[in-house]
């Protein structure tokens, strides 16, 4: 009797979390997947079902095709550049620097602000009017030239720039866990063999840190996939829609412009990115682990 | 929740004698500003003189985008507040999925077909029944001017043409002073172009391209004079306006940096409360070439059907309250407004609001009065929205030509 409830208590525990899971992430999924092949505007409507034309009306919007160039762009230079600053000062911090530990929570510290504040401040700090440009006219440069902000086809560099200033000391204090946990011994053999510094970074220390660069890739390309906060703030999707990326276009069409069904669909594109992105890392994680035991 | 709502209706029906007569009505809003508060306050107490157990429901933000979020799964889940302020169109739509109340009973004893100018009310009518009521009328074709801003460029008067406004532009320019203080928001965007439709192609040309998204206008001549008058103001904008908030734009003038700026009487409020008097510190217009037209943005409530007969009476209470004189002018004196009923009294208002006032009543009997588009009265939010985009995408990318402009604006508006 004890035993069997023994055995059975756990499932009792886990099974709340499980339902509620369930029906919250995977139920809001497939109503979402419903949703998209219904013409429902303003309210849900169910009677009416249209296939995929929603999707095709979606691929036909040029604000969409703007959204998916955005995300694209966005996704590469963040993820690309909060690697690579990440990395860099990571490397640089390890070289046994007086006061790292200081250093260290300064670079980590914009992790602590939510993208509001860091779209917030940015603003301010690109705008030509209030920031750096106004910045360098009053020092007296006054050829100095800095308005990316307020033109169309460079705004979405700057909700980059933003990102990466916050995300990169993320990157940094991955990528430093995993340099002290480097055994020093390797290095050592290294040098015993004559091998220079770079050369022992490039083809040596990096790729021992492949399966924390990997982890940083999935943990910031799905933070850029689901991108709206730092949008909202930085751009709010201006000027005109430039700076869009799929999440602010998903909810300007479900809740302001009266469009649910079209905003389903481009919901179930961001599902399906993300997927093509999670998928194959979980497929490999799981087929691993069996070798490890 | 259920049980509380139904104590409060029985307390009150005890406390006010009357039982059946009296009921709790919950109000759904978003003015949630100091003067927009201090309206709804006034609301709330002639409807608790009434006898009636008023439940504020405000939500804040996003021009009522949030609240309409809220509303939406309200209603979906089958509890819908006894009042939501809703407009435009989008009453239509909400009608047409069979929620809102028969109003017809309040409309005749109240006599508001008359009360009423034609377009407002049809607006406010599902298939000939009344389902909501307006409170307030802005206009949204105004040009404000700083008079000081003015005066140091030498422009002696508010502009009336087009030529005018350029010339007075370039002056303006040339005292070193910003011409136009514009926000680089979509909405703004669209706000503008829309005044400029006016002044260029006049009510009826508006209301075919912009209310009835007639393709033959929207692909006229006109129109091409409109986009290119349009860009033309652009040239007038200071860089940092891209992302501005409307308000901030209204203090560049308040401050005298910068002489004009398109908005609608919204506007007014934020002059008034940094102090300054209309006529004398600032300048209100209709936007060049637009004096003999008028686009009107009403706020209304909609109200919803209700099961409870003391709620109903209620509802019915607070729809006539609403279209009283009491209350249309104590709310539009806090909010800038004007009364959407037409014999209001009109001392009390402002020179701006008389003006708009005036030429609310004679252009509503030539036809001048027509909707705003920018503003949700006119069109469905579908094509409202992708023309926004189309309008704006025009106006912060000069690599677009007049053109292409032309075409997108045409092809969004055919969004259904």
């Amino acid at each position: 009797m004890s035993r069997s409830l023994e055995s059975l208590l756990p499932k009792l525990v886990v099974a709340p979390a499980f339902v509620l899971g369930f029906a919250f992430i995977y139920g809001l999924m497939v109503w979402n997947g419903v949703l998209s092949v219904t013409a429902s505007r303003m309210l849900p409507n169910y009677d009416e079902f249209v296939g995929l034309d929603q999707y095709r009306k979606l691929f036909e919007m040029d604000r969409w095709w703007v959204a998916l160039k955005n995300l694209g762009i966005f996704s590469v230079l963040y993820v690309g550049g909060a690697l690579v600053l990440g990395l860099t000062l990571a490397i640089l911090l390890d070289q046994k620097v007086r006061a790292e530990g200081f250093l260290r929570t300064v670079y980590l510290y914009p992790m602590a602000l939510s993208f509001i504040v860091t779209g917030t401040a940015w603003k301010w700090i690109l705008n030509p009017s209030l920031g750096i440009e106004k910045l360098m006219h009053d020092l007296g440069w006054s050829s100095f030239h800095f308005d990316w902000l307020v033109q169309s086809e460079t705004a979405i560099y700057c909700v980059v720039i933003a990102g990466i200033w916050q995300s990169a000391g993320f990157a940094m204090a991955l990528f430093l866990a995993g340099l002290r946990g480097i055994d020093d011994s390797i290095i050592k053999a290294a040098q015993m063999d004559g091998a220079s510094l770079p050369r022992i970074y490039w083809r040596i220390i990096i790729p021992i840190l492949r399966p924390v660069v990997f982890s940083t890739i999935l943990v910031l390309s799905h933070l850029s996939i689901k991108g709206f906060d730092l949008v909202m703030a930085l751009t709010a999707g201006g000027p005109g829609f430039s700076t869009d990326v799929p999440a602010t276009f998903m909810f300007v069409m479900s809740f302001t412009r009266g469009q649910i069904g079209l905003g389903a669909a481009s919901a179930t594109m961001m599902l399906a990115t993300v997927a093509a992105i999670v998928v194959p890392y979980l497929y490999s994680e799981l087929r691993a682990k069996p070798h490890d035991r | 929740m259920l049980n509380k709502s139904k104590l409060a209706v029985a307390l009150a029906s005890i406390s006010f004698g009357v039982a059946a007569m009296a009921g709790q009505v919950e109000v759904l809003h978003y003015w949630t500003s100091g003067g927009e508060a201090k309206s709804v306050a006034e609301l709330k107490k002639m409807m608790e003189a009434k006898g009636h157990v008023w439940k504020d429901f405000a939500v804040a933000g996003g021009g009522g985008d949030n609240a309409a979020t809220v509303l939406k799964s309200r209603v979906v889940s089958g509890n819908p507040p006894a009042a939501a302020q809703i407009k435009g169109p989008a009453i239509q739509e909400w009608a047409s999925e069979g929620v809102l109340a028969n109003l017809d009973a309040v409309g005749k004893a109240e006599n508001w077909d008359s009360l009423l100018p034609k377009v407002v009310a049809d607006g406010m009518k599902y298939k000939g029944n009344y389902v909501a009521v307006p409170v307030n009328v802005h206009r949204v074709n105004w040009l404000w001017g700083s008079a000081a801003a003015l005066k140091k460029a030498g422009v002696s008067s508010m502009p009336t043409t087009w030529d005018e406004f350029f010339t007075a532009a370039d002056k303006i320019k040339k005292a070193g002073l910003i011409p136009v203080a514009h926000s680089g928001q979509n909405i703004w965007d669209f706000t503008t172009f829309e005044s400029v439709v006016l002044g260029v192609g006049g009510a009826r040309f508006y209301e075919d391209a912009l209310v009835k998204l007639d393709q033959k206008a929207l692909t006229s001549e006109t129109m091409k004079k409109s986009l290119e008058t349009f860009r033309r103001i652009k040239s007038y904008v200071d860089p940092a306006a891209p992302g501005r908030d409307w308000n901030l734009s209204t203090a560049m003038v308040i401050q005298d940096k910068a002489a004009f700026q398109f908005m609608g009487d919204w506007a007014k409020g934020e002059f008034v409360a940094a102090g300054k008097a209309p006529g004398k510190d600032f300048l209100c217009a209709a936007a060049p070439g637009s004096a003999k037209a008028y686009t009107f943005n009403v706020d209304s409530f909609a109200m919803f059907k209700l099961k409870d007969a003391g709620a109903k009476k209620a509802q019915n209470d607070l729809a006539a309250s609403i279209m009283g004189t009491e209350f249309q002018q104590v709310f539009n004196l806090n909010k800038g407004s004007i009364p959407v009923r037409l014999n209001v009294a009109m001392d009390k208002f402002d020179d701006c609001a008389r003006l708009s006032g005036k030429d609310f009543v004679e252009t509503a009997k030539v036809g001048g009065l027509v909707p705003s588009a920018a503003h949700g009265m006119a069109i469905k939010p579908a094509a409202e929205g992708a023309i926004k985009d189309a309008v704006s995408q025009f106006w912060s990318d000069d690599r677009i030509s007049v053109a292409d402009g032309l075409k997108n604006i045409a092809k969004a508006a055919a969004t259904r």
